[in-house]
């Protein structure tokens, strides 16, 4: 459960969210808004690596002001840049890196690490240079450091921006298997079919929250 | 880059030496070196790291390269010691150059990255009290070596939209770019890290 | 209504992702293999401008830092200087007193950056011009130890002022660029970009 009580945020004299007040239960819910309506903003407020200027947020009851790092356990972040989240050489020891804390040993770490990437379709690269996968591999490396740790929630930010139609369709789907919530910001409408709820922002305030049809009519309208 | 560094693969003595011992052997050589002053022990020494190297059975390949860089510079200085020291003053000067070069370079030939890594973390653990943190350095090693990765990446990118726009030659749309771009990914990774928990 | 500016959570691992990236930078630099500038047939290597850079663009501190790291990787074995160098040699050779001196290159650098509210040309040219002569008061002694003569080792580092000079002032003007698209980079916490 995800709740912003009247969160606000301006980088200097800019107001990037206003008054943002909502309770997020649902399974897969969706952000949708044009450039610079304060998608990422808010989504990252969810992880701790913005916080507020107004108002709170509460993320499975934590306050990611005071308790950054029990939130950031719980709630995974996929970018959408995978070269900048991937922080190893290799898709092994990226993975195993999520780990490092987990007082497991290196052998171990290195064998979830092998399971994770099986499980995910990446199975036979972890000793694969990260950087010479293709970019649909690369997101779902950057995917699979991220559910090795069995987050609570997971927060993508445009992951399918990079990806082409085929790795975009499957990326989403993956995405519906999963038993975690999804908090998904795109700009991909078509791919929002299964989802649950969808967030239309515009200059930083909630315009619209139903579910995808009207709230994608809306925002289509919305857009001209 | 290779991921293994220089590092050459192998299984004589010498890889097998623990990384700690094999430094402090080069160390000690290197002592000797600055100490000795005539040029029959300092072509003895030269004569041993040779040697080494036929130990460490490094292949003829690696040993050619590294003759000629050796060789380029002994040239240089021993022609410009020469006009100035003399000619004994002159072969010391390059005896000690190729025993120091060639005795570091076999060091980083027959040392992983890794058990480097590891001889440091150890050797740093007494530092933890001080707010050392031991552990970091595999974690700098890591994502220096895939920053690398990134950035050559970039790098040839921009060097792609300099030469589309005829400006090949010109530093700055090589470097203004490629800093921008540097420092926006350093953004995101800082970022990346936080929420993976670094 | 007053704007409090907003407390965006400065990272603690924005530091640590700058001083990596920028040692990765001085790197790269080194990987390409070298720039012909002008008409001349000689490739000139751009690698010793990244400690003026990484002073003049990330600051004193993180600066060095990033020069530190790059120095210890290439010590440890890592190839990351010009021309796939790395390991201990280059350290032990006789210009290996110009690569520690970049440590001082970034420091001195980045401190007279730092001093100025808003870096312009002037500064900057200054700091790269500061930040090379330390690496030169390093370097030269050094290489004098090694070859047993300082005059004939100030004599022979003559041949690389020309370059030098030149890189001085490309690197003022790359970090005027830098600091202009990308403000407050060398003092304020990480800015986010999109
Ligand atoms: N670090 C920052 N400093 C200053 N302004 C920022 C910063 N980050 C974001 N902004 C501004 O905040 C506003 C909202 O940005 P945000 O990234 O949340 O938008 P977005 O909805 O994710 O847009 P997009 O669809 O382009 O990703 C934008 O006007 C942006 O310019
Ligand atoms: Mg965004």
């Amino acid at each position: 459960m995800i709740e912003f009580e009247g969160v606000g945020h301006h980088y200097g004299d800019r107001t990037v969210l206003s008054d943002v007040d909502l309770t997020l239960a649902e399974r897969r819910v969706a952000f949708v808004g044009a450039n610079g309506s304060g998608k990422s903003t808010l989504a990252r407020m969810v992880n701790g690596l913005v916080l507020p200027a107004e108002g709170r947020v509460r993320v499975l009851g934590l306050d990611p002001a005071k308790q950054g790092n029990a939130v950031r356990r719980r709630v995974g972040f996929v970018f959408t840049n995978p070269d900048s989240q991937i922080v190893m050489p290799t898709a092994g020891e990226d993975v195993a890196f999520s780990l490092r804390r987990s007082g497991l040993s290196t052998r171990e770490r290195a064998r979830r690490a092998e399971e994770v990437l099986a499980e995910y379709g990446l199975g036979g690269y972890a000793e694969h240079p990260a950087h010479q996968l293709s970019g649909g591999q690369k997101q779902l490396l950057a995917l699979c450091a991220m559910l090795v740790l069995k987050p609570d929630v997971l927060v993508c930010d445009e992951p399918t921006t990079l990806l082409d139609l085929r790795n975009k369709r499957r990326f989403v789907e993956l995405l519906g298997r999963l038993d975690q919530q999804v908090l998904l910001v795109t700009h991909d409408l078509d791919l929002l079919g299964g989802f649950d709820r969808v967030v239309v922002l515009d200059e930083g305030r909630v315009v619209a929250d139903d579910e995808p049809e009207p709230a994608l009519a809306y925002y289509r309208k919305l857009a001209g | 880059m290779n991921p293994l560094g220089l590092y050459q693969p192998g299984t004589s003595v010498l890889h097998r030496l623990p990384a700690g011992w094999k430094f402090l052997g080069l160390l000690a050589l290197a002592t000797a070196v600055f100490v000795l002053r005539t040029p029959a022990p300092l072509g003895a020494l030269c004569v041993a790291v040779a040697l080494g190297y036929v130990l460490a059975r490094i292949p003829a390949r690696r040993c050619g390269q590294l003759a000629r860089a050796l060789l380029v510079l002994v040239v240089f200085v021993f022609l410009l010691q020469w006009w100035l020291l003399g000619l004994t003053g002159a072969v010391v000067m390059c005896l000690r150059l190729v025993a120091a070069l060639a005795a570091a370079n076999l060091f980083t030939l027959t040392t992983r990255v890794s058990d480097v890594v590891s001889a440091v973390e150890r050797g740093l653990r007494p530092l933890r009290r001080v707010g050392v943190r031991p552990e970091r350095v595999g974690l700098l090693v890591g994502l220096t070596v895939q920053a690398v990765a990134v950035l050559s990446g970039i790098a040839g990118e921009v060097r792609e939209a300099a030469k589309a726009r005829g400006a090949s030659r010109s530093v700055t749309a090589f470097a203004v770019p490629l800093l921008v771009r540097t420092l926006r990914h350093a953004d995101e990774l800082g970022e990346a890290l936080a929420a993976r928990g670094e | 209504m007053r704007r409090v500016s907003a407390p965006r959570a400065s990272l603690p691992t924005a530091d640590l992702a700058r001083i990596v990236v920028f040692a990765a930078f001085i790197a790269v630099l080194g990987i390409f293999p070298g720039f012909y500038v002008g008409g001349s047939g000689v490739p000139i290597v751009l690698q010793n401008m990244g400690p003026l850079l990484a002073g003049a663009i990330l600051g004193a501190r993180r600066g060095t830092a990033s020069v530190v790291l790059l120095l210890a990787l290439t010590a440890i074995g890592l190839p990351l200087l010009s021309g796939g160098r790395g390991g201990l040699a280059p350290f032990a050779g006789p210009s290996g007193g110009f690569l520690l001196g970049w440590i001082l290159s970034a420091l001195v650098a980045g401190l007279i950056v730092q001093r100025a509210e808003r870096p312009g040309l002037p500064t900057l040219l200054l700091a790269t011009t500061a930040g090379l002569l330390v690496d030169y008061a390093i370097g030269i002694p050094f290489l004098g130890a090694y070859t047993g003569d300082l005059g004939a080792a100030a004599v022979q580092s003559l041949v690389f002022v020309p370059g030098d000079a030149g890189k001085v002032v490309a690197a003022a003007v790359v970090a005027a660029l830098v600091h202009r698209a990308l403000p407050g980079t060398a003092t304020g916490p990480a800015v986010r970009s999109e």
